[in-house]
């Protein structure tokens, strides 16, 4: 058993089936990787895995998914033409939610290493303008490695706060639509990393959580009125997800609306530990790791306001 | 404004665009989008519609990027687009990423390799290869992938020797198909 120092007691509750949960939480992960469409299609991948003999498992709900029977796909020759790019499943979500028009402005928030900012690329058949910002340089690196790596030129890389993102420079003042796939708790990621629990505190959920809000507030801010805004962490706690979004909700003009997810998933809780929740949270999605064999996750769609506040999209 | 090694009045910190001809350049050895065209075209028969919607900066000592739309120039961002090309030296070189990118449109100074040469050209070694009649110069290396002919990267061809330039980072040990 991977030792949870007692952090999934908290969430055992709002599992719907409490041992499948901790049983899931438990196995590792397959190694996954999701097609890079600007470079090939799935069937050709899968032709390309099949003449070399590297085994896989097509992934049922998404056509662009490989799980992998070796974990390291890196040695092989669709990942070293850019046709793959490591990814587990249930974070091609976010994107797949965001589902950016080609020729838009769009602003991935905390964008490095990148999976899903080359993701979004794709989307946009790499075309208009997506900014790809991190506060780190050593993990921006990474991502300019993964995107050109992945043949992605409309990708410009930027380093500055998201809680007070200036678009200076940039000959706009809006985006389209902005991921703001935040810093967490990362306790959804425990199959991956087995001691992500080892400094959780409740301290860092709170401080954590106070980052989100000033993230998410200003992807809003940012975002033209019509415009949507994806927030996503790969974390359980409530701290981080619905509270963060009901904060914002108060604070900014915007709505959270349905979105259709393609795995197995819970609505958004509207009540934790004695706190309560804009009833739309239940708009919220929750993946739980043994609904479909994946990491954790949670994720909300939001349009922003203006004049037809209120037409989901 | 700083030189940027020695790129006098190109400032290495900052992505300026490149001017559309020579009659716009103001930056002292800076390359025209015109050449930038012209020598895809001249070089690989990669024709100039190929880069129809993408501006073209410089950052650094030559180093040349690509990016899908419009922007205000200069940037001064951590990255506009990818990397394209090497100029402010004697042979221009085109990236490895740009290879990959847009080698498949290529129709010249591209050269086909065996399953075993291509295994050995992506794990970065040099190889005899004596029956290349071809210009020497930087090649678009390709082999067969899937029922067509795939760009793995760049070499450079000297003295009856294909190079392998693919950079450390990319170079791997794969499966001989």
């Amino acid at each position: 058993m991977n030792d949870d120092g007692g952090v999934l007691d908290r969430y055992a509750s709002l599992a719907d089936d409490e041992a499948a949960f901790r049983a899931a939480c438990d196995r590792p992960l397959p190694s996954v990787v999701r097609v890079n469409t600007l470079a090939a299609d799935a069937d050709r991948v899968a032709r390309a895995f099949d003449e070399e003999g590297t085994g896989y498992e097509r992934v049922d709900w998404h056509d662009g998914l490989f799980r992998m029977a070796d974990r390291s796909p890196g040695t092989t020759w669709p990942y070293a033409h850019g046709w793959v790019h490591g990814q587990e499943e249930v974070s091609c979500l976010p994107a797949l939610a965001l589902d950016p028009e080609p020729g838009t402005r769009v602003w991935d928030t905390c964008a490095a290493p990148g999976s899903k900012t080359t993701q979004l690329a794709a989307l946009m058949g790499d075309t208009g303008t997506l900014v790809g910002n991190d506060t780190s340089l050593g993990r921006l690196s990474a991502l300019r490695h993964n995107a050109e790596r992945l043949g992605v030129t409309n990708l410009v890389v930027d380093q500055q706060d998201a809680r007070n993102y200036s678009l200076n420079g940039l000959g706009f003042d809006e985006f389209d639509a902005t991921l703001v796939d935040a810093p967490c708790s990362c306790e959804g990621t425990i199959r991956k990393n087995p001691d992500a629990f080892d400094t959780w505190t409740l301290d860092h959920v709170h401080e954590v959580a106070g980052i989100q809000k000033g993230i998410l507030r200003r992807a809003v801010q940012a975002t033209r009125p019509g415009g949507t805004v994806v927030y996503s962490t790969c974390t359980f706690a409530p701290e981080e997800n619905e509270a963060v979004l009901d904060h914002v909700l108060g604070e900014e003009d915007c709505a959270i609306v349905e979105w259709d997810c393609p795995l197995e998933s819970v609505p958004g809780v509207s009540e934790w530990n004695d706190e309560e929740y804009d009833p739309s949270v239940a708009k919220a999605t929750r993946v739980y790791p043994h609904h479909n064999d994946t990491g954790g996750f949670f994720l909300a769609k939001l349009r922003v306001g203006g004049a037809d506040e209120g037409v989901a999209t | 404004m700083s030189d940027g090694e020695g790129a006098p009045g190109n400032d290495g910190s900052q992505f300026d665009r490149l001017p559309a001809t020579g009659r716009e350049r103001v930056v002292e050895g800076r390359a025209t989008r015109e050449e930038v065209l012209d020598w895809w075209d001249e070089r690989f028969d990669v024709g100039p519609e190929t880069f129809a919607n993408h501006t073209f900066w410089e950052k650094g000592k030559g180093k040349i990027w690509v990016f899908a739309d419009e922007l205000p120039s200069p940037q001064g961002r951590e990255g506009v687009g990818m990397t394209v090309l090497r100029t402010r030296q004697e042979h221009w070189k085109p990236t490895t990423t740009a290879v990959r990118k847009w080698g498949h449109l290529a129709s010249k100074n591209v050269i086909d390799l065996s399953p075993g040469q291509a295994t050995a050209f992506a794990a970065g070694h040099d190889q005899d290869l004596p029956e290349w009649d071809g210009d020497w110069g930087y090649l678009i290396a390709t082999h067969e992938l899937a029922g067509e002919q795939v760009p793995i990267g760049v070499g450079l061809y000297v003295y009856d020797e294909l190079r392998s330039v693919v950079p450390k980072g990319y170079q791997e040990e794969l499966p001989e198909l």
